[in-house]
């Protein structure tokens, strides 16, 4: 065994050691400081100093910045936040370092205007934000898109949203049911069956993953949303019937008014507790606006049969 | 005289490559490749965006380090080793032939050094987008534009380096790189103010280097195209530029006394 051989072997090895033991250490600390309230801190409040700062690179900071923003999003939804706290700034600093920058105006609006957890519940700042794009950018008729979404299904404004969807129809190379859209709105067509039709050719004219998940994931909530409204009609004609309530689903099918048991589009037979109708599973439906189980919808009311659906959303 | 030129520009590239300059290049394959794995799966939808924003800022900062740290020892470095006197002395070499060749020679170094780099940026980039199209051509724009950068700080770096020492040289020329980067916001300014403050603004704007127009790294990252027009006027400002940094750095030089 030569001395270099000894010398290598024993740098080697305390080397290995001491790597090791600050991995451990450095994952002790990171235990303590899990709460740390760093996931909430902008650093630098100001787009302006930061573009500055950027001395020209601010490409690059805008993608580490966009990279920022889904990981927040992502870490507060998964924690079914309430509170996004820094989500606003961070997208306007990220659109201010790269106005072209388009995947910060379609999702960031979509991040901004969902109720909580499913979003910041902000849909004015994500209108304002999609507003900011279209300044930028007035060529991509995709943010017009963005734009009559957050008015039409978030702010339930069919008159702005008509008019955004409009303005992007008109726009080279949009699609054509954009116009559909805008005139179904116009036209006060029925909400569940316009949003059916846009997230249907959403889904027939995209290759983005995500996208794509996201119309299948509302085109499923929407036939909840269609299925209960049937199923609460077949009820109601129950009541009005007999006197009382349905205390099963089978009670209906013998009356004649279901053909089978029903089932949610994951192959789940709906609940049916106390008159209310529920979705068995709730999580695998973000977005639906019935079905809910009781107190899980803000404005629930409690009546003498329990929960029920409020009205404005039969 | 080309001959001598073209000795001195060689010798300036082989002793940079001997310094292992060219090093960097494992680092920056290791950024691009490490990146486009680790935006993939952390971001949304900006594969390629990130790939050519990083790509070309590493192309561009690599460069710029590159050039400011050899570039400032171009000529403190052959002064302190007593090299520069047995040159100039011994072989008919004049100064600002001297001077022409370091400036050359490391041009050369960071242009070898940047086209290597942009070989592995578009295979990165056909990897990522599966094939390289018309619009790609932006980003030979940008990488050129990327080699004016190049030309203008070798320029500075060598003109602080007649003067000064490596250490303020260094500082000289991040400084100068960091205020050109202003530059349009320091013509904004001067603009709005008046008087013998406005000739003083002015002029200070228009001394520094204009980085900020050689910088369309984002704009090629969004697929936009670079004006002709933009290519030929950078092209000529950089020329005229350098040409003048270099005039100033053989009229510093000439006057020195390096017994």
């Amino acid at each position: 065994m030569t001395r270099n051989w000894r010398i290598g072997t024993s740098c080697g090895l305390l080397l290995a050691a001491l790597l090791t033991a600050s991995t451990i250490l450095v994952r002790q600390v990171d235990r303590i400081r899990d709460d740390e309230p760093l996931q909430e801190v902008l650093y630098i409040p100001s787009p302006a100093v930061v573009k500055r700062m950027s001395l020209g690179y601010s490409g690059l900071l805008a993608d580490i910045y966009w990279t920022r923003v889904v990981q927040y999003f992502g870490t507060k939804h998964r924690a079914k936040s309430k509170q996004y706290l820094i989500l606003r700034p961070l997208l306007e600093m990220t659109a201010a370092l790269d106005p072209k920058l388009l995947p910060v105006y379609h999702f960031g609006s979509v991040f901004l205007s969902q109720k909580p957890p499913e979003g910041a519940g902000d849909p004015q700042a994500a209108a304002e934000l999609v507003e900011k794009g279209i300044q930028q950018n007035p060529q991509a008729w995709r943010l017009y898109y963005d734009l009559g979404y957050v008015y039409w299904l978030e702010m339930k404004d069919s008159v702005k949203a008509a008019a955004a969807f409009d303005r992007g129809s008109k726009i080279p190379g949009a699609q054509p049911w954009m116009r559909v859209m805008a005139a179904a709105l116009e036209a006060h067509a029925g909400e569940t069956e316009t949003a059916t039709y846009m997230w249907t050719n959403i889904l027939k004219s995209t290759d983005d993953d995500n996208l794509r998940k996201n119309a299948i994931s509302r085109l499923r909530c929407l036939r909840v949303d269609s299925d209960v409204k049937r199923l609460q009609d077949a009820m109601d004609e129950f009541t009005k019937q007999n006197g009382r309530l349905p205390v099963s689903w089978q009670e209906l099918i013998s009356a004649g008014l279901l053909y089978g048991l029903p089932v949610d589009p994951r192959g789940d037979v709906y609940k049916l507790v106390d008159g209310r109708i529920q979705v068995a599973e709730p999580d695998h439906f973000p977005f639906i606006t019935r079905g809910l189980p009781p107190g899980a919808e803000i404005g629930d009311v409690p009546t003498d049969k329990g929960f029920k659906v409020p009205k404005h959303l039969l | 005289m080309i001959g001598r030129l073209w000795a001195i520009a060689f010798n300036t590239y082989r002793e940079a490559v001997r310094d292992r300059v060219l090093y960097n290049l494992i680092l920056f394959a290791l950024l691009i490749v490490g990146s486009s794995i680790v935006f993939g799966q952390i971001s949304l939808e900006i594969n390629r965006i990130v790939l050519i924003n990083l790509g070309l800022t590493a192309i561009s900062l690599f460069g710029i380090v590159i050039a400011i740290f050899i570039g400032i020892g171009l000529v403190s470095k052959e002064i302190e080793k007593k090299t520069l006197y047995t040159v100039l002395a011994a072989r008919p070499v004049r100064r600002w032939e001297f001077i022409t060749g370091k400036f050359l020679g490391l041009v050369m170094t960071l242009t070898v050094n940047a086209l290597l780099m942009s070989v592995g940026f578009f295979a990165a980039v056909l990897y990522v987008s599966h094939r390289l199209g018309r619009g790609d051509l932006q980003l030979v724009t940008a990488i050129y534009f990327i080699l004016l950068e190049f030309v203008m700080i070798t320029a500075l770096a060598l003109l602080f380096s007649t003067f000064s020492t490596p250490v303020f040289s260094s500082i000289f020329a991040f400084a100068i790189f960091a205020i050109g980067t202003f530059g349009e916001d320091l013509r904004s300014i001067a603009r709005m103010t008046s008087g013998v403050t406005h000739w003083a603004m002015t002029g200070a704007a228009y001394l520094v280097p204009n980085f900020a127009a050689l910088n369309v790294i984002s704009q090629v990252a969004h697929d936009t195209a670079v004006e002709p027009k933009l290519i030929l006027l950078n092209t000529l400002y950089v020329l005229a530029y350098t040409a003048a940094v270099l005039t100033a750095s053989v009229w510093i030089f000439e006057r020195r006394n390096l017994k």
